[in-house]
């Protein structure tokens, strides 16, 4: 059999794509429904002379790899919900410093310990606002298992591209699902590099000087630019600062390189979507089920459509809004009480025909779910 | 060099308040430096937040000021992602013991190859003067107006407990120590503790009746001792000076190294 033909779990295939895009440093913590990815890891990274560390908690995980991605190393770590709310303080260093690093959240019930061993999505909102003060941010997610490998793969490129913590968040269904994946041969997806100075030793190096194309082109921690990493706003060499000036420079600059790329940024994929008169959307594990219920339904004639996101921060407004323009209705489907729902419905021109589709109690939402729900939103319910 | 060459005089005036003990610590700590021959580059200096983790800002190494208590834990990250890299970690008491208490003795038992300094000074200066782990029972501070009921930590023999393989302590009066001791700490391989006492005369100073920055460090003079002297075995209450614990055990990048030799080979 083709060696790259694997039939693996959801989080094995997040363990593959973050290697072949270069990971070399993981820290983390165990946690379900996350867990894999660390034992795999701890087994995977020193074969190939990577590094792997069990952190006493999440905080010390983010931190971590943090302050290994500054030795210029490509850093991962990945939880689940108790997990993700422990890191959102070091999460938002990162944003502020602007360290490259993915994180991974296979999300489970919440909140609190809620349900470790169920699927939920409930996270997508804490993963655009869970760390305090403004900031721009970038999360992705995946619904099978060719996806998860290319989306890993992006989120490394978008962290590096972007100078910016990348969130991964998946969901238990798709973390603990095993499915065919067909692992890509090396340079057939490409991968984006760290970009480094071209400064030289002794000449005055600004590490937080933006280029004209906005990337900040780093230094690596024992290289031979000695600068200032801080969390505090700094100015172009990293010294703390509260010029006003500077604070509303560094304040645009940290929102304005995610949302002034979100064309860039937006991953998604559509079905049926030209003469759709009813839309799903939908992502992660939920994505499944409404794509099934549209592959069954278009045969029959009903003009069904989907759309998939995958890049969930920063929301594509624009896009849904014109992808939507003519549906006479809109579904979301999620696993939780409405969060993407409350994104699209601010992305369309009329709210009023924007419905949720979801489940909120621990179980996988079936097609038979959606097409429950769909009757309702369709005027031909009980 | 002259330990100008050391600073960042970008930075310039510091942040600390007259009479306080850091720049003690910041000025011995760049001796020991200075006196071991390390080059500039091979330094890195994690900090956290509070009076001391200002430290990084000032010195002209590579230099990770990061968010409260975490600092051992970013530093884990850079000592593991380059062990040949010297990291250095200053540290308040509350920053390593409070919020980081966690972080330090794991990194204390891991024996990692970082050098913690504990910069106590037994109060939380930045925000104003607030009883920390270390200001021990019956301390005045703006948060124990009555009188501290909190009991302290033995720093020296937390870390031993935990696993650090080298432990120190003095204090801002023994400035020459401070050289000395940081010079051995980094020296070490493993992870190690030097605790200075630093005085706050700001705050703990004035909350307590100790009186001026000399009269504190007065105190150090007079409440402190050589580890093993006659004058403990007179009076107890001394706080010992000096190395108080070093052993020889195996360091944690080192012992990755094999992890990843072994594993290599077995591929």
């Amino acid at each position: 059999m083709d060696p790259n033909i694997k039939f693996i779990q959801g989080n094995e295939v997040c363990v593959e794509a973050a290697l072949y895009a270069g990971l070399n440093f993981f820290a983390g913590y165990p946690i379900t429904p996350s867990t894999e990815i660390a034992e795999h890891l701890a087994q995977k990274l020193p074969e190939q002379g990577g590094k792997f560390i069990q952190m006493e908690d999440e905080i010390a995980s983010m931190a971590a790899i943090i302050g290994a991605s500054l030795t210029g190393k490509k850093v991962m770590t990945a939880t689940s919900g108790p997990g993700f709310s422990l890191m959102q303080e070091a999460l938002g260093y990162a944003i502020m410093t602007e360290i490259p690093c993915v994180i991974v959240n296979v999300m489970r019930g919440g909140p609190s310990t809620g349900l470790p061993t169920s699927v939920g999505q409930g996270d997508v909102m804490q993963a655009r606002w869970g760390t305090h003060g403004d900031h721009g941010i970038i999360a992705l997610t995946a619904s099978n298992h060719q996806d998860v490998f290319s989306i890993t793969i992006d989120a490394f490129n978008l962290a590096e591209t972007y100078r910016t913590p990348v969130i991964l968040l998946f969901d238990e269904v798709v973390g603990h699902m095993r499915e065919k994946l067909v692992v890509p041969e090396p340079g057939e997806i490409p991968i984006v590099e760290r970009l480094r100075t071209s400064v030289k030793g002794g000449v005055d190096y600004h590490p937080y000087l933006p280029r004209e194309d906005g990337r900040l082109p780093m230094s690596d921690f024992g290289g031979v630019h000695r600068y200032n990493v801080t969390g505090l706003y700094h100015d172009m060499w990293g010294f703390p600062s509260n010029n006003p000036s500077v604070v509303q420079g560094l304040h645009r600059h940290l929102n304005d390189k995610i949302t002034n790329n979100v064309n860039q940024i937006s991953r998604y994929k559509e079905y049926y979507l030209e003469d759709a008169e009813c839309i799903l959307i939908s992502y992660g594990s939920a994505a499944r089920s409404a794509l099934h219920v549209v592959q069954e339904r278009r045969p029959r004639g009903e003009k069904l459509g989907l759309l998939e996101l995958q890049t969930l921060w920063p929301f594509p407004y624009q896009m849904i809004k014109e992808k939507c323009e003519n549906a006479k209705s809109i579904a979301v489907v999620e696993l939780n009480a409405g969060q993407v729902l409350r994104a699209v419905k601010r992305a369309v021109n009329d709210p009023e025909k924007v419905f949720l589709a979801n489940r909120i109690d621990g179980v996988f939402i079936t097609p038979v779910d959606i097409r429950n729900m769909l009757r309702f939103v369709q005027g031909r319910g009980a | 060099m002259a330990i100008k060459d050391y600073l960042r005089e970008r930075f310039f005036p510091h942040m600390w308040c007259p009479g306080c003990g850091h720049g003690i610590v910041l000025n011995n700590m760049l001796r020991s430096i200075e006196q071991l021959g390390l080059s500039k580059n091979e330094i890195v200096m994690v900090s956290g937040i509070g009076c001391s983790s200002r430290i990084s800002g000032y010195v002209d190494f590579h230099t990770l000021h990061t968010i409260h208590g975490r600092a051992l834990a970013f530093a884990t990250g850079v000592k593991l992602g380059l062990p040949e890299l010297n990291v250095i970690v200053p540290m308040g008491d509350g920053d390593a013991l409070a919020i980081g208490g966690n972080h330090f003795i794991h990194a204390a038992r891991r024996n990692i190859d970082i050098t913690a300094i504990v910069m106590n000074n037994r109060i939380y200066g930045m925000t104003g003067g607030q009883f920390s782990p270390l200001s021990g029972i019956g301390t005045m501070a703006t948060t124990a107006p009555f009188r501290n009921i909190d009991h302290d930590f033995d720093v020296a023999e937390l870390s031993k407990a935990a696993g650090a393989t080298f432990v120190a302590r003095t204090t801002t009066f023994h400035a020459k120590q401070i050289t000395d001791i940081i010079k051995q700490a980094i020296l070490h391989e493993g992870f190690s503790v030097v605790e200075i006492l630093t005085q706050c005369p700001t705050y703990f100073g004035r909350k307590n009746r100790e009186g001026s920055a000399s009269n504190m460090m007065e105190l150090y003079k007079k409440n402190t001792t050589p580890i093993g002297s006659q004058a403990k075995q007179e009076n107890p209450e001394l706080i010992e000076r000096g190395i108080l614990h070093e052993v020889e055990a195996p360091e944690y990048c080192n012992e990755y190294d094999k992890i990843i030799k072994a594993a290599m080979k077995g591929k």
